[in-house]
């Protein structure tokens, strides 16, 4: 009899240490819910002390006047342009670079030391601190080249920033396309290139495209590099029209403009003391923050809807 | 009869365009590296310049930063320190947020929760940093000083904190792909000798992720290191000898925006100093990214 209630003893001793023991579980099960939640409710605080801050200032006005003295009649004009001039250069010099430095080292690069070095300065680049780019673009592309502070400056900076996403992406998306579709491209005569532009680029599109996109959205916001190359934080024009009517229609003075872009805008907003100055900067910092989330989204988007459709 | 068009110029037209994008592919391929050459070269020339005029004993161990002013000093120290106490205390922050959220993530969280916070995540690290820096001078701030009535407006606590809730994404996105990547099968083993979720994933997992966990801290202060505008905004630009966060104090890459905003003619001594700053800035984050990719590399290679 004694052996019988030891054993009911034991197993209540057991099932309260296995209790004690799943408490922890839930325990902390709470502690990773709040611990998420208050990243997510302190930047959600965040966001809508910037849009309630900066919400009098975003009207019609905002967007299609130049900076002023006045802030109540300040704008982002040369702003918005410069930005989108900007991204121009830095689309045109950065994504072709990196989807063809990515096709390189993923379909092409032999195993030797060369390709070693070349992904270990790819990934390094990735680490180097924005401002020191800007550095770089200070000692090489303002003086050597003597581009001076100009939208060229800039965007090629950019470019060079973005570099490392783009091949990254790039890459990914390529290996994400199995060797069964090279091979059957091999066996009808292909030649390496015919290969590679007819079968693995269309079929990696969307990851190259997200890859893009995201460079993009980080190279908006990016502030360090450009005022290091000395951009101009008070200016009342724009750059010279791209096209004209008059022969020979197009012109590329635009490129060697001086100019500014949003968030150096909104960093010369910012370093004012007036009150009024401070809530256009929150408005020049929505738009932005609008911006960048928002194609931020569409990547993520684009993935994963394509990572559902594509069955190999 | 029509001659037999050569064997030799076939093998030209479909081989010589290959050949040619061969070697473009490489070129762009290669520009990796000449970026990277270029960085250093442009870095070490305009330092050598700088420390043609200042001696290196001097910028090591001189502990004051002066050299727009009259009285010139020229010793890193202070604009080092600010850097790493910033970086300490956006560290305080992420790693154990950070943590938490990672071993939350992977071994608690359910999978449809995780693919809703994952993106999230992802899209948080697509702020720009310039955002973070408002929210540190006019929102962090203020609210500090309730708590600490004499805290000056430009502090590196609101900037280091600041900066913490930034890379918690990147700390956490890091580690939990580092417990991801413990196989499921160690798991088993523990949950069959009767261990709970938690001890599962405090006794077996974090410990078998730990040379991931490490590396996502160490990438996380690579970071926080090179990070620009939070600092540059709320910390303030006056260099600072000083272990107290409750201070303002410039850092290395505060120290270089406030040059740039002035107009420094190219090539004086101050012009240089900027050079001489940011190489010491890339040798910083060189030293934390190549550590913290070797231990990334090491948990990758265990099973």
């Amino acid at each position: 009899m004694s052996d019988l209630s030891d054993t009911a003893t034991q197993v209540s001793a057991i099932r309260a240490m296995i209790a004690r023991h799943k408490r922890w579980d839930v325990i902390f099960s709470m502690i990773g819910l709040a611990a998420m939640l208050l990243g997510v409710i302190t930047l959600l605080a965040l966001f809508l002390d910037l849009v309630l801050d900066g919400y009098g200032r975003l009207n019609y006005e905002f967007f299609t006047s130049f900076p002023s003295r006045h802030a109540g009649q300040a704008g982002i004009l040369s702003a918005w342009v410069g930005t989108t001039l900007v991204m121009l250069v830095t689309a045109l010099a950065g994504v072709p670079l990196g989807v063809a430095a990515g096709i390189y080292l993923e379909e092409y690069a032999p195993r030797n030391w060369m390709t070693d070095l070349i992904e270990i300065n790819v990934t390094n680049l990735a680490g180097v601190p924005s401002i020191v780019y800007g550095l770089l673009a200070l000692g090489l592309f303002v003086y050597q080249f003597d581009l001076g502070q100009s939208i060229l400056a800039a965007g090629l900076t950019l470019a060079l920033l973005i570099l490392p996403v783009v091949i990254v992406a790039t890459r990914e998306a390529i290996r994400a396309v199995p060797g069964s579709i090279r091979e059957a491209a091999y066996a009808v005569g292909a030649t390496k290139w015919q290969t590679v532009a007819h079968h693995v680029l269309p079929y990696s599109t969307a990851g190259i495209l997200t890859g893009m996109i995201i460079g993009m959205a980080r190279a908006i916001g990016e502030t360090a590099p450009i005022i290091t190359i000395g951009a101009l934080t008070f200016i009342a024009f724009l750059p010279p029209s791209p096209v004209s009517t008059t022969p020979p229609f197009v012109s590329f003075d635009w490129l060697l403009a001086p100019f500014t872009v949003l968030p150096i805008q909104m960093f010369s907003w910012l370093s004012r003391p007036q009150v009024a100055f401070l809530e256009n900067a929150a408005a020049a910092g929505v738009v932005i923050i609008v911006m960048t989330l928002a194609m931020n989204a569409a990547a993520i988007w684009l993935r994963y809807r394509f990572r559902k459709r594509i069955k190999w | 009869m029509t001659a037999k068009p050569s064997r030799f110029a076939y093998q030209v037209r479909r081989h010589l365009p290959e050949r040619i994008i061969q070697g473009l592919l490489f070129m762009a391929a290669f520009t990796a590296v000449a970026v990277t050459i270029a960085i250093v070269v442009i870095l070490v020339y305009e330092s050598l310049g700088f420390f043609a005029h200042v001696s290196l004993w001097e910028f090591l161990t001189d502990t004051q930063w002066t050299p727009l002013f009259s009285d010139k000093h020229f010793g890193i120290l202070p604009l080092v320190s600010g850097t790493l106490l910033t970086s300490a205390v956006a560290l305080a922050v992420a790693v154990p947020l950070g943590t938490i959220i990672a071993i939350y993530l992977s071994e608690f969280a359910s999978h449809r929760l995780r693919e809703v916070v994952k993106p999230f995540l992802e899209l948080l690290s697509g702020v720009p940093t310039i955002v973070y820096g408002y929210f540190a001078l006019l929102f962090v701030t203020p609210l500090l000083q309730i708590i600490i009535p004499d805290l000056p407006g430009f502090n590196m606590l609101s900037a280091g904190l600041v900066m913490g809730i930034m890379i918690i994404p990147y700390v956490a996105s890091v580690s939990e792909d580092a417990m991801r990547a413990v196989p499921m099968h160690i798991r088993e083993g523990s949950y069959a000798m009767g261990a709970t979720r938690f001890q599962t994933a405090l006794r077996v997992v974090t410990p078998a992720a730990a040379s991931g966990i490490v590396a996502a801290y160490i990438l996380g202060i690579s970071r926080a290191v090179g990070e620009t505008m939070v600092v540059a905004i709320a910390a303030g630009t006056q260099p600072n000898l000083t272990w107290n966060p409750l201070e303002g104090a410039a850092t290395i890459s505060a120290y270089i925006v406030q040059v740039s905003l002035g107009d420094l003619p190219h090539g004086t001594l101050e012009y240089q100093t900027i050079f001489a700053a940011g190489l010491v800035l890339l040798l910083m984050t060189l030293f934390f990214n190549v550590i913290g990719h070797l231990m990334r590399r090491r948990y990758r290679e265990v099973y």
